[in-house]
Order: structure tokens, then C-alpha cells, then sequence
């Protein structure tokens, strides 16, 4: 070994061992600066170990991406607005995937057309394009329908998931042939093209609030097929860090579903909420109990225990800065303020988490789930902010609702539930939602943002 | 090559498993900014595509290269930044409260 490649192969294992470090950071919220800096900085050796490799010859084409690559990437890293963060990472997945799948196209097209990829080879070649191009397209429409250049409702047609599954099997014959005759060009690029449209069809008819998982599992995608890249090109950081990426895209897809009470298959293939059907339980009959801003005010401002339940609504009217300075006054008046976060609040995970924190609210506030679902009984405001399905009783009661089952907050057990919503319009899902026609609940109509500013105002005033 | 590729196999399976065990401890509170740190990580693919965009194997690869050099340039300029932007929002309330941090660790 020469001492080169012995300093490659020392900045490899060094960068895979700061990557590692770097994760496990990110268990303690306090140390996780700290530790993703050292990932940084891991990336940073591998970078300079590779550019130093025999291999590169020539340095032009290099710089010019590098360049190019961080003039782009920058500004996606510096302005991009927490409230866009959904639609920040999905297209942060399609770049990744872009990057192992033409490394993967350039090595076959390199190598003959494939006349010398051996079967071991072709097998990794195979995935990393496989899941490469449909994470490419995937997570374009996924962007799409984040950023609202599509509908992010459900686009769905007849034999929808025939012609999906079709596709992906044919994909996946190619595959299979590839492996027994690598050198077939048309195979090979076919299969692509089988994948890329594969990840349109397998997006387009997912509805907004199951982006969370779509999103999860591209994650896991892009990083199998930098995995992938790895096997193809003999570089073990490469499958390191894939697999790190791949493994934690599963795990939070899994958390996700289960949040939902959802399988993949039925998260993938449901097309939840394409019928909106009028649910169940239709609310004919029901009255709702609309509140002003002045009477929600003076109950806030002599609670004792308010629990604000966040949701996308919050991320669209970019409330969160309304909702802390409301939180700061009831606070002020001797009350506590704490913050109940459904896993699949928002279109990804933890989203409401990372806004509320910019709008510094001290993290030891954000509660999940099942630390909080207790104390909505000792709660005498429950504040929902543009939170629907994931604070509808219909999930524990009702066994035709299509998200029965599905865990949730139990808002209904405050002694008072105050729901900011923008109308009556039913939530993402299409269904009804009891928790609003409740006994004990009152509706604060009108745009979240402007409704707390009133709040704000009128609690300052009290 | 095939030896190699079983010890590859290897180092696969055993980064699958340190990932699982070390991504079921991160709370949900850090779940966005855990995906765009192993969105970040993952762009190591930038390794590959720089040999590609280097190595003078004919026009084609060379552009493909210089394309994926970009894109994995993107996501750890722009996913390093943004990750730690994040990061540094994440404040634990002015007075002490111990162990708080520790309720939401542990079960994912």
C-alpha cells in the first residue's frame, strides 16, 4: 500500500467514524451542534482524500461542480424558511439521488455499455439506478406538491396501481436479465426509464398529509442508492454512510406509519382521502359554538394550564412567532404553557418541533404524544392551531372513520378546547371532525396568524 | 472481487445495524433535523462522482460527473448549513430542569 492510498483509506475510516459520532450526537439535543460539526468535518477529510486519488487526472470539471454545487447549495441552506423545510429536504433527496444514479449510469456507459460489469457489479449497479431514479422523480413530485406547483391532493386514475406495480415489476424483470446478460444497453436504460416514471406514478396519487412518510421513505431510497454506489464502485464510506442514511429513512417511515395507524402498502397504495366520502358520521344536526377573540382571550389569561396543539395550519399562516408571544403572556400571568406534538403534525417528521424552536420555544416544552396525552385532563385550554386529523375523537370512536385507530391527542378531555381554524372545511383527509361540534369546544374563526395577533392584543389588554 | 464484495456485504449489515440502534435514541424533537443530517451524510456520494467527473474516461462521464459532483455539492453545502441552523434554534428553558431532555430520549 502506498502511503497515498493509505492516507485515502485513513481519511475514509476517519470520515465514517465522524459520521457515526456525528448521529449519535443527535440523541442529546444539547450536543448536537457540536456533533453534526464533526460530521461536517468527516465530509470534509473524505472529500480531500478522494480528490488527492490516482484516479483524477484532470481537476477542471471538479471545480466547476464544486463550485456551481455550493453557489446553489448555499442559499438552500442559509434563506430557506423553517415553514418550507418539507419541501427543502424532498428536494435535497431528488440532488442526492441525482448524484448516485448518473454515477451509476457514467460507470455501465463507461464500461462498455456493460461488456465488462461483471454479475456482482451489475447487481450493485442495478439497485443504485433502480432506486435512484425512482427517488429522482419521487421526490420531485413530492417537491412539487409540497412547494404547491401541483395539487397536493391525491391525483388519482383508474387501474392507477396496476399500471404502478406494473411498472415496477417490469423494472424489476430488467433487473433480473441484466444480471444474467449485463452487456444489454437497451435493458439497462429502459430499466431507468421504467424507474422515473415508476417514482411519478407512486407519488402523484399521495395526499399531503401522508407526505411524512413519502418523504421518510425517500429518505431511505436516496440513501440506499448512495449504498448502492458503494457496492459499485468498491468504496466502503460510501456504503457506511448510505446505510446510516437508508437505516434512519426506515425507521422514521415506521414511526410515522404507526402514528398514523397506517400500513406502507396502505400509505402508498390507498390513495387516502381520493374519496372524500362524507365520512361516517355526517355533521347534519350538529351546532358549533363560535367564540370571539375577546371572550377566548380572558379564558387564556387566567388559566393555569394551557396546552397548544400545533399543526400544518400553524406552518401555512407562519403563527409560531404569534403563538410564542401569546404563550410569554400568559405565562407572565402565572400560567403554564406546554406544547403537544403528534408524531405526523405538519408534512414531515417533526416539523412543528423545528418551528416552534425558531420561534424560541424552549425545547423542554415540546411534549410528544404519549408524555402529554395525560395531562389534557389537568389542562383548562386546549389551544388547536390548524391541527385536525390528529385531534379527531372519530379515531377512537368511530370504526367506519377511515383514521380509526389512528393515535391522538386527547384534546377533548380539556376543560375547554379553543380550535383557531380558518373555516369549516373539512381537514386533509376529507372527514368530519366531532372534536369541533364538542360540548366544551369553541371555534375561533379566521386566518391563525391574525387570530392570535387579536388574542395577543386582547390578553395584553385583560 | 468476490471476497471483497462479501466483506462489503459485511460492512452494509453492520452499518444498517449501528444506524438502527443509534437512530431509535433520537427523539422526535430532532426528527427533521435528523433526516437533513443523514441527507447531508449521505451525499458522501459526492466521493463518486468526483473520481467520475476526474478520471478523463470520454466526454459523457465527464459531464455526467460534473452533473453529480453539483447535485451531491448541493446537499452538503446547503444540508450541512441548514442542519445546523436548526440546531442551533433547539434551547432548553432559561431556569435548570434537569433530566428533562432524558423524558423524550429512549423509546422511538
Amino acid at each position: 500500500m502506498s502511503p497515498r492510498t493509505l492516507f485515502i483509506e485513513a481519511a475514509y475510516v476517519a470520515a465514517s467514524i465522524l459520521f457515526i459520532l456525528g448521529l449519535r450526537s443527535l440523541t442529546v439535543p444539547d450536543r448536537a451542534r457540536r456533533g453534526m460539526q464533526l460530521a461536517a468535518l468527516g465530509m470534509l477529510v473524505a472529500i480531500v482524500g478522494t480528490v488527492v486519488s490516482h484516479d483524477i487526472v484532470r481537476y477542471e470539471w471538479i471545480l466547476a461542480g464544486l463550485a456551481l454545487g455550493t453557489v446553489i447549495g448555499y442559499p438552500l441552506g442559509v434563506y430557506v424558511p423553517m415553514t418550507a423545510m418539507p419541501q427543502r429536504i424532498a428536494i435535497s433527496h431528488m440532488f442526492g439521488a441525482v448524484a448516485a444514479t448518473l454515477v451509476g449510469v457514467a460507470e455501465y456507459y463507461a464500461l462498455d455499455q456493460g461488456e465488462q460489469v461483471s454479475r456482482i457489479q451489475m447487481a450493485a449497479l442495478g439497485f443504485e439506478v433502480l432506486f435512484g431514479a425512482l427517488t429522482i422523480t419521487g421526490s420531485f413530485m413530492a417537491f412539487s406538491k409540497l412547494q404547491g406547483i401541483l395539487p397536493s391532493r391525491p391525483v388519482t386514475f383508474l387501474g392507477q396501481n396496476v399500471v404502478s406495480i406494473g411498472m415496477f415489476a417490469a423494472a424489476v424483470a430488467l433487473l433480473a436479465w441484466l444480471l444474467f446478460e449485463p452487456a444489454n444497453p437497451r435493458a439497462f436504460y429502459a430499466m431507468v426509464a421504467l424507474s422515473l416514471l415508476f417514482g411519478v406514478s407512486l407519488v402523484l396519487p399521495i395526499g399531503g398529509a401522508d407526505m411524512p412518510v413519502v418523504i421518510s421513505l425517500l429518505n431511505s431510497y436516496a440513501g440506499l442508492a448512495s449504498s448502492a454506489t458503494g457496492f459499485a464502485i468498491g468504496n466502503n464510506v460510501l456504503i457506511i454512510a448510505g446505510a446510516l442514511d437508508g437505516a434512519s429513512g426506515f425507521i422514521l417511515s415506521i414511526i410515522m406509519s404507526r402514528a398514523m395507524n397506517r400500513s406502507f402498502t396502505n400509505v402508498l397504495f390507498g390513495a387516502f382521502g381520493s374519496a372524500p366520502k362524507a365520512s361516517a358520521r355526517s355533521a347534519q344536526g350538529l351546532t358549533v359554538h363560535a367564540i370571539t377573540p375577546e371572550d377566548a382571550a380572558i379564558q387564556l389569561a387566567f388559566a393555569r394550564l394551557v396546552i397548544v396543539v400545533p399543526g400544518y395550519g400553524m406552518a401555512v399562516a407562519q403563527a409560531q412567532h404569534q403563538v410564542r408571544e401569546l404563550a410569554a403572556l400568559i405565562e407572565r400571568n402565572g400560567g403554564t404553557v406546554l406544547y403537544a406534538i403528534h408524531p405526523v403534525a405538519g408534512r414531515m417528521p417533526g416539523h412543528m418541533n423545528v418551528l416552534l424552536a425558531e420561534a424560541d420555544v424552549p425545547y423542554d416544552k415540546l411534549k410528544e404524544m404519549d408524555e402529554i396525552n395525560d395531562e389534557f385532563k389537568n389542562a383548562d385550554v386546549a389551544l388547536v392551531i390548524g391541527a385536525n386529523d390528529v385531534v379527531n375523537p372519530a379515531a377512537r370512536n368511530d370504526k367506519s372513520s377511515p383514521i380509526y385507530g389512528m393515535p391522538i391527542l386527547n384534546v377533548d378531555e380539556a376543560k375547554q378546547v379553543i380550535v383557531l381554524k380558518r373555516s369549516m372545511n373539512p381537514g386533509f383527509a376529507g372527514i368530519e371532525n366531532e372534536l369541533f361540534y364538542g360540548e366544551n369546544t369553541a371555534m375561533l374563526f379566521g386566518d391563525a396568524k391574525a387570530s392570535l395577533s387579536k388574542l395577543v392584543q386582547e390578553v395584553k389588554g385583560s | 472481487m468476490h471476497a471483497t464484495s462479501l466483506l462489503e456485504l459485511y460492512v452494509f449489515v453492520l452499518a444498517g445495524f449501528v444506524g438502527f440502534f443509534t437512530i431509535t435514541r433520537v427523539p422526535a424533537l430532532l426528527h427533521t433535523p435528523l433526516m437533513s443530517a443523514t441527507n447531508a451524510i449521505s451525499a458522501i456520494s459526492l466521493v463518486g462522482s468526483l473520481v467520475l467527473a476526474g478520471a478523463d474516461r470520454g466526454p459523457l462521464p465527464t459531464l455526467l460527473g460534473f452533473v453529480a459532483v453539483t447535485s451531491a455539492t448541493i446537499n452538503v453545502v446547503g444540508g450541512f448549513i441548514i442542519t445546523d441552523r436548526m440546531l442551533k434554534m433547539f434551547k432548553r428553558a432559561g431556569r435548570r430542569a434537569p433530566s428533562a431532555a432524558q423524558g423524550s430520549g429512549g423509546k422511538g
